[in-house]
């Protein structure tokens, strides 16, 4: 079995998830083939073949481009599976080479076994298990799902050549995120604000909370989305990734992208009217309350 | 221009699931119905250009059951000029391929100049449906926009990278946007909108006459997660939760 692992290369390096897909390959006990649009100067450290396109020549973001160089590696090595990281690289790229190649694709795979690959489904709330049809499977993994694999190795390169054609969506340049105000991967305590907050007005009451514990307030996307909270206080995958000894999330399902911000925390207490929300699973201590009246209490008694 | 939006019925995530008789997918009984997320922001764009452009038609499609045509209502109300309801008894059955192909079977020559969707759904989350759409149709797709502009035909927006960084991207319509979270503000529909609303056209075709797809991936099975152990579950009477919350900041992290 062989396994084409399409790696993500970003601003002059590697990214990390490119790791996570070769541990994935050897619990798939498939052999990897590794294919990168990136630089000969910033190759994976991987012990294998790597197929290389030059960004500088291919672009960086370049759909139609990067579909075509993908096809003709996928002719030469007729891979099993082309796996890529459920990224915004990947799930813009995977689909694309899923229906040039008539494969099914399976997104953001969490784990597999003898049946299958496992996907979750309602945020979370189910698990499906499915599996491709055909000969080809185009795969794409959630980030942190599968431990990265310790870089290692030189891989034996083989150069590809631009393809013919240009690609109709032009690519313009990256835009840097803005400097956080608030530096959240410092605090040791971070209460965050979810949707279920309800209204822009008690995010007075999530921060006199992060005040009176003695630490700062962050939010979830949503909340941000809303205007009720500055992105710099944003935490999950598009935010800030947070590692604060005590966090506590108010109103917050657990949506696996808030998941992939705070998950290195040492100690997690949910507050949520659904017992059966998602954060319960990553959740120390899980309080099933409506966060309006459990937290004006919890108010009172740290203050009082 | 012809604007297509593509919307999809999803419970309320907040929701008690069941399994269907099968297992293979949520039993679809007492739940609250709702529009994805995603394609609220898509609605909203679509109004937002038409609005712009004054000389636009926004058609909504869905695919699903009758109860699918109570969400078209809502982008009816937010500003959509006419719905396309694809019926479709079970819809969960179709993989994304399936999905995308009665999409583009029923927007193939219909001339869109552009089309939305939400840039994934809330139930499934596989965010391949609105590029499969774009690759049928051989249009450009331009996914996890979260800003979004058109001038002299051409679509202009920035896609959303990890970390909070930003990807300037542009091609020239007809194109597809798929619209992620923050992209705008999506409204609330007036009374008075949601009245004339009532008056739209909702076309119903049916999806076996458009043509199913063979799928391309098959389901297993579907589960609840297992449930981890260990954690502590507070729950009851508030004055006895909060007493007990605040024993364990005390024990473990001395706070007071
Ligand atoms: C590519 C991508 C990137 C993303 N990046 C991020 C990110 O960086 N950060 C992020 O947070 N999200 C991100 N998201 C969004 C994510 O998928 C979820 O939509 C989001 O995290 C949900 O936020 P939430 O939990 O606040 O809201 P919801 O999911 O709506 O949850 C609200 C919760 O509040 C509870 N609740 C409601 N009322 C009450 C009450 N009165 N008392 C107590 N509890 C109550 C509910 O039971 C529910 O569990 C991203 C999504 C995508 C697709």
């Amino acid at each position: 079995m062989k396994a084409l692992l399409v790696a993500e290369y970003r601003e002059n390096q590697v990214r990390e998830c490119t790791y996570e897909l070769l541990s994935f390959a050897e619990r798939l006990g498939a052999a990897p083939v590794m294919f990168i649009v990136g630089d000969a100067d910033a190759l994976p450290a991987f012990e294998g073949p790597l197929y290389l396109a030059e960004a500088s020549t291919c672009g960086e973001f370049s759909p139609s481009v990067h579909k075509a160089l993908l096809l003709e590696v996928i002719a030469r090595e007729q891979p099993d599976y082309v796996v890529f990281s459920h990224s915004s690289y990947g799930w813009d790229l995977a689909p694309r080479v899923a229906l040039a190649t008539g494969a099914g694709q399976i997104s953001e795979i969490l784990d597999l076994h003898e049946e299958g690959f496992v996907v979750p489904l309602c945020n979370s709330k189910l698990r499906s298990t499915l599996k491709a049809s055909g000969p080809l499977s185009v795969l794409t993994l959630q980030s942190g799902a599968f431990a990265a694999a310790e870089p290692q190795g030189s891989p034996q390169v083989m150069a590809l050549d631009v393809p013919a054609g240009t690609d109709p969506l032009r690519f313009e340049g990256l835009e840097e995120a803005e400097k956080s105000e608030v530096d959240l991967s410092k605090a040791e305590i971070i209460v965050s604000a979810g949707r279920g907050i309800g209204k822009k007005d008690n995010i007075e009451m999530i921060a006199n909370l992060a005040k009176a514990m003695g630490g700062e307030f962050g939010a979830s996307r949503p909340v941000v989305d809303a205007g009720w909270a500055e992105h710099s206080r944003q935490v999950g995958s598009t935010g800030q990734s947070v590692a604060p000894k005590l966090y506590v999330a108010c109103g917050i399902s657990g949506a696996v992208q808030h998941l992939m911000g705070m998950k290195k925390s040492d100690f997690v207490i949910a507050i949520n009217s659904d017992a059966e929300a998602p954060i319960a699973e990553v959740a120390d201590v899980m309080v099933v309350a409506d966060l309006k009246e459990f937290v004006p209490a919890l108010l009172s008694c740290l203050q009082g | 221009m012809k604007i297509l939006v593509c919307i999809k019925q999803v419970p309320d995530m907040e929701s008690k699931f069941k399994l269907n008789p099968e297992g293979l997918w949520y039993s679809d009984a007492n739940l609250a119905w709702r529009m994805n997320e995603y394609d609220e922001y898509a609605v909203e764009q679509a109004v937002q250009l038409k609005e712009q452009l004054g000389d636009a038609e926004i058609c909504v499609l869905a695919i699903g059951p009758d109860r699918v045509k109570e969400m078209m209502k809502k982008a009816l109300a937010m500003g959509a000029d006419r719905g396309v309801h694809i019926k479709d008894e079970e819809p969960w059955r179709m993989d994304c391929f399936g999905i995308a192909s009665l999409i583009a079977a029923y927007a193939r020559d219909k001339d869109f100049g552009l089309v939305f969707t939400g840039m994934q759904s809330q139930d499934r989350g596989s965010a391949q449906v609105g590029t499969l759409v774009g690759e049928m149709l051989e249009l450009p797709v331009l996914s996890t926009l979260v800003e979004f502009s058109f001038e002299g035909g051409r679509v202009s927006g920035k896609r959303e990278l990890e970390g909070g960084v930003r990807a300037r991207v542009s091609a020239q319509s007809p194109a597809v946007v798929t619209c992620q979270l923050g992209l705008n503000t999506p409204r609330y529909p007036t009374l008075p909108n949601i009245m004339k609303a009532k008056k739209k056209e909702i076309q119903t075709l049916v999806s076996s006459e458009l043509g199913v797809q063979p799928g391309r991936v098959e389901m297993v099975r579907v589960a609840f997660p297992e449930k981890r152990k260990g954690g502590m579950l507070i729950q009851g009477d508030i004055s006895q939760m909060t007493s007990q919350l605040m024993t364990v900041l005390k024990d473990k992290f001395s706070i007071i």
